[in-house]
């Protein structure tokens, strides 16, 4: 192949998933000339599994997206068919949003806005090889020859690295429903030196919506509440489309246990870790084999079709089994099926081999996000793709990277698991992985990151001032609270009886009397008016800050324990094998791993305290050099 | 991590004229204090200097020793941090109480070696020296290690284990029913982690009492003698004292006339109360009241009641009889070698299961019966005290406390009806500390958890 020059860039992106998008929009935006390349333009931002985005955890991550000036968010919010804010009885920091894709719409739209992005091209082309000269990255080779340079690069290679699919006895390479693999791409990784795993994630079908008897299945509709996940959006998609719960039984699972010979699997020949999180059915049937049922959600998979994703039934068994599976579903008899479901195989690379920007240690400028990482997951892709974006751009900007920590975001929570621990599964984000639960919540992932966006450019000077001013107007009105009383008085109580609660008997400080679980900021605003009329999510944040002060300053002294260890930073080329105080496997880890800071030292597996100690009075005894 | 602050007992173990409880860490100081009456807050006092004063109970007001205590502000430590060392009057029962005021009010017990540890940790000693004695460190650590691990391997092991395990199921399912809110699992609903945390809260106080032994080995078993007067009360005290070697004798109080005697009896330390009352051989109930009466014998963990073989039951001994019925308590029939005037049989009857002695004290009879009798009343069997490591049994009794208050925080938040999710916080919490007392505490356990207990996907 004869190779020609495709031009300079500062930033190269390989791949356009939701990891790549990300990171292309937040490169250009930051005002990095970014390339991005993908091997095939009508996949941008595609949806390969559940036309869904949001839920617990990963729905405060879009926001944290957002904040930072992310597109996710705002691109959902164009192109949902329904929106439901999940948890809505349990306390705020576990409240989720999540919206329902038209997955085709979300493509288009996306596309659009990358067409549209200054700085920003778009290019189909596969990438096989990466230019790397004394360990730093200099560009990007394509199939077709063309050598593109650039200062940094981001892979995002998702499931199409080294794919696989497999179907019952049937298997080929290919990347999601049959588009073209990444094959040699992640043979040139593993030649650089790169450690490589296979994992393995799996689809269910897809049937036709219109042989579907809906009235055997239960409706799931979106909430009438108008919501979005941008705090810049302001239209609202109004027309919202259901979703259908049913369920399956006896039946189906007698077919797969008898059909269990034939299931992948089973017979040995699917050799990825698949997550535990996203089982396939017939992972479900036998493990467990005592639950007479499972849940099946039919979801709508866009306005202008009738194809419906069976979410439930993932699965690899061989498509006449589920053909027949589909039929002992109530609702699903007569259904015919469009596109089988499939499980996929495919290559990343062993994450501790990243610092926490995402940047790989082995090649600097080189970055990864997404599925390469060992993630699964829309949400999670996107979340790496801002940060690697970002810190690829500030690379080629000669600027230090931005890290996210465990108390600011999800981002973080994910990074810092990925770098530090590593996987042995596909990653999900879960809210049990967040120890600062209470902080990272849905509702106030501005609050925590718009700062941000706005420092490294991404935040528009508009949307900066208009944060302020809201985080001004919840500080001033949380102060009038807790300097308020309410005094008693006939008005006084009754409204307190209307609201549920019980009367007061004495005068009380507004602030106490908004902590009763019963009473919310309206009431509370009742009582003693204010002078200004806040807007819903002034009065949202002033409420929960108030209301769970307590538990609230709990986590944040936690937060502020743990900083000092945050605060000792230690250098990247320590060597850990010649310090004999540590045990061996700690040395190991840490050389591995090389923490930036003593409270991520901390974190790795196979390090104890007291080999933190040991690395305490290295640093000390002024035997580690000073980091700024 | 060095950043917590620590306390342990620096003297050696056992009977000595003097103890010395240290602290160390940055609120070494202001821990202290709240614990400490003198003429000056600890806080204000200038470093290097030993200051004469009283250690209370912030909780129940009352005095527990007279002390002398050494400000020490960092870095010129031997830890580099604030350090403060009380002086005890010695003996291992006061010492032990104050240590476990301090850590009451936040610290941690030191692990073996930590204090040396903490010295080379900031910089005390230089890294050629901290090197050698990491490695000795690492030892010793992983021998207390081992020394609370078999400890824990019985019966109290088990326990905790199987208490984690319903605390983890639960927090596994309020955790299923957050990140998968449409799954079809069981609703944890606020009143199942009612139920739970209460159970839960149950067990941390039976397994608290069963280190209940160990704390009688520490702080002494409160006794009271009652009787009326003149039926041997201080006969009954001068041969216990006498008998026995007394640990510590006439700690002053901030109240004159409460004066507390600790004797050991076979191995169970008995810490007499009120003994001033005994001396003046005044009735207990006349002198106090029954009210007041009534409180000081709730507060005793035993009491001994003493009635005149020689004459008959009067109203009085009646009333004490039906007083203490709650009681640990020991019915002992003085003066055996006079004529026997007492209906035997009646004051038997009365006693229920209560042991009843014949004593003739001033014939110096009875008085071993009477040992064997407060000895077997607390402790099963042999009695082997050198299978007890003080040190472990002290972190643990701590963390189960603190367990316990997080369970009894989390069932607050029912009541205060907090949503699941924040109970859960301090559910979980309870979880981590229990697992602390096992050396277990590993979050990936409960991710673990929510995958074995439900199947989840989609």
């Amino acid at each position: 192949m004869s190779s020609y020059n495709g031009g300079e860039f500062d930033v190269i992106v390989i791949g356009a998933g939701h990891a790549g998008v990300e990171a292309g929009l937040a490169s250009a935006r930051m005002g990095a000339n970014t390339l991005m390349l993908t091997l095939n333009l009508d996949a941008v931002a595609y949806m390969p599994c559940n036309p869904s985005v949001g839920g617990p955890a990963k729905g405060i991550v879009v926001r944290e997206i957002d904040a930072l000036g992310g597109e996710m968010g705002k691109n959902i919010d164009k192109t949902h068919v329904q929106m439901r804010m999940l948890n809505t009885g349990k306390g705020p920091a576990v409240r989720a949003l999540r919206a329902q894709a038209d997955k085709f719409a979300y493509q288009h739209e996306m596309k659009r806005t990358i067409e549209e992005t200054d700085n920003l091209l778009l290019r189909q082309g596969m990438v096989e090889e990466l230019i790397v000269e004394n360990g730093e990255i200099r560009g990007v080779v394509t199939q077709t020859g063309a050598r593109y340079s650039a200062k940094s690069v981001v892979v995002t290679t998702g499931t199409y690295l080294r794919g696989k699919v497999i179907l019952g006895d049937l298997s080929y390479d290919s990347g999601p429903n049959n588009m073209q693999p990444s094959v040699n791409l992640s043979y040139h990784l593993q030649e650089l030196g790169f450690e490589m795993v296979r994992f393995k994630t799996g689809t269910p079908p897809r049937v036709n919506g219109a042989t579907i008897d809906y009235t055997q299945t239960e409706i799931q509709p979106g909430d009438d509440v108008p919501r979005a996940f941008s705090y810049e959006t302001t239209k609202f998609i109004t027309d919202q489309l259901p979703c259908w719960l049913t369920y399956t039984n006896e039946t189906t699972h007698e077919l797969i246990n008898l059909n269990l010979s034939r299931s992948p699997m089973y017979s040995g020949m699917i050799e990825g870790t698949g997550p535990r999180y996203c089982p396939s059915i017939e992972d479900k049937v036998v493990r467990f084999n005592d639950k007479p049922r499972h849940q099946i959600f039919l979801e709508p998979e866009g306005r202008n079709t009738s194809e419906v994703y069976v979410q439930g039934l993932s699965t690899s068994l061989p498509e006449d089994v589920q053909h027949e599976i589909l039929k002992t579903v109530p609702g699903l008899q007569n259904v015919r099926m469009m596109r089988p479901g499939y499980a996929i195989e495919y290559d990343a690379i062993v994450p501790t081999q990243l610092w926490p920007s995402l940047e790989t240690k082995k090649i600097s400028g080189l970055f990864t996000a997404g599925q390469i990482n060992g993630t699964s997951g829309y949400e999670e892709a996107a979340g790496q793709g801002i940060m690697a974006g970002i810190n690829a751009a500030r690379k080629a900007q000669d600027r230090e990277a931005l890290i996210l920590n465990r108390s600011e975001a999800y981002i973080g929570v994910l990074i810092d698991d990925l770098v530090t621990k590593g996987t042995n599964e596909p990653y999900r984000l879960l809210t049990s992985r967040a120890e600062y639960r209470l902080l990272l919540r849905h509702d106030n992932a501005d609050l925590r990151l718009t700062e941000k966006g706005y420092e490294i450019g991404l935040i528009s000077r508009e949307r900066y001032d208009k944060f302020i001013s809201k985080k001004d107007k919840i500080a001033v009105e949380i102060e009038r609270l807790e300097n308020s009383f309410v005094k008693v008085s006939p008005e006084t109580n009754a409204v307190l009886e209307k609201a549920g609660s019980s009367p007061i008997k004495e005068a009380m400080n507004a602030a106490v009397l908004l902590k009763r679980p019963e009473l919310h900021y309206d009431a509370i605003n009742l009582l003693i008016p204010s002078e200004n009329d806040y807007e819903e999510d002034v009065k949202e944040q002033v409420e929960i800050q108030v209301k769970y002060k307590g538990y609230i300053s709990k986590q944040l002294d936690q937060v502020n324990r743990l900083k000092k260890m945050e605060n000792k930073k230690l250098p990247v080329d320590l060597d850990y094998l010649s310090i004999k105080g540590l045990a061996m496997e700690a040395r190991q880890k840490l050389s591995e791993v090389k923490p930036l800071s003593m409270a991520q030292a901390s974190r790795v597996s196979g390090v104890n305290p007291a080999d933190v100690s040991v690395l305490l009075v290295y640093m000390e005894q002024g035997k580690l050099k000073k980091v700024d | 991590m060095n950043i917590d602050t620590i306390a342990a007992i620096s003297t050696p173990m056992g009977e000595g004229a003097i103890g010395i409880v240290r602290v160390s860490g940055e609120d070494a100081i202001a821990v202290a204090d709240k614990i400490y009456k003198g003429k000056f807050p600890l806080t204000v006092l200038d470093s290097h200097t030993i200051n004469y004063g009283h250690i209370y109970d912030p909780q129940s007001g009352e005095t527990i020793e007279e002390v002398m205590v050494s400000v020490l502000r960092a870095p010129k430590t031997y830890t580099k941090e604030n350090m403060i060392e009380i002086n005890c009057h010695g003996g291992l029962v006061s010492v032990n109480r104050v240590l476990h005021l301090v850590l009451n009010q936040g610290t941690r017990l030191a692990e073996p070696g930590e204090f040396t540890k903490r010295a080379f940790l900031n910089g005390r000693i230089d890294l050629s020296q901290a090197e050698g004695v990491m490695d000795l460190i690492r030892a010793k650590t992983d021998r207390a290690m081992n020394v609370a691990m078999n400890q824990v391997e019985g019966k109290l092991s088990q326990r905790i284990q199987k208490l984690r395990q319903e605390l983890l199921e639960t927090v596994a399912n309020v955790e299923v029913n957050i990140d998968y809110p449409e799954y079809d699992a069981e609703e944890m609903t606020v009143t199942i982690l009612q139920e739970k945390g209460t159970f839960v809260q149950k067990e941390i106080e039976r397994l608290l009492q069963t280190a209940h032994q160990g704390k009688i080995l520490r702080e002494g078993l409160s006794t009271v003698i009652v009787g009326r007067p003149n039926v041997g009360k201080s006969s009954l005290l001068n041969s216990l004292v006498h008998e026995n070697k007394a640990i510590v004798t006439e700690i002053a109080g901030t109240t004159r006339d409460v004066i507390e005697e600790y004797v050991n009896v076979r191995g169970v330390p008995l810490r007499l109360l009120d003994t001033a009352g005994i001396r003046d051989t005044e009735d207990i109930v006349e002198k106090l009241g029954v009210e007041r009466s009534r409180k000081v014998l709730n507060e005793a963990e035993l009491v001994l009641l003493v009635l005149n073989q020689n004459e008959p039951l009067t109203d009085s001994d009646l009333e004490l009889l039906k007083l203490t019925e709650e009681n640990d308590s020991i019915i002992i029939v003085n003066k055996a070698d006079l004529e026997d005037r007492i209906d035997i049989e009646y004051v038997r009857k009365l006693a229920g299961n209560r042991p009843v002695l014949a004593t003739s004290l001033v014939r110096d009879e009875g008085v071993d019966e009477l040992e064997e009798a407060i000895r077997d009343l607390f402790f099963e069997g042999d009695l082997d005290t050198g299978d007890m490591s003080y040190v472990s049994n002290s972190r643990h009794i701590a963390l189960l406390h603190q367990a316990k208050q997080s369970v009894e925080e989390a069932l607050g938040a029912v009541d205060a009806d907090m949503p699941v999710d924040m109970i859960q916080i301090d559910i979980t919490r309870a979880w981590e500390l229990l697992g602390e007392v096992i050396g277990d505490s590993a979050q990936e356990s409960l991710i673990d958890q929510l995958f074995a207990q439900f199947c989840l996907g989609k």
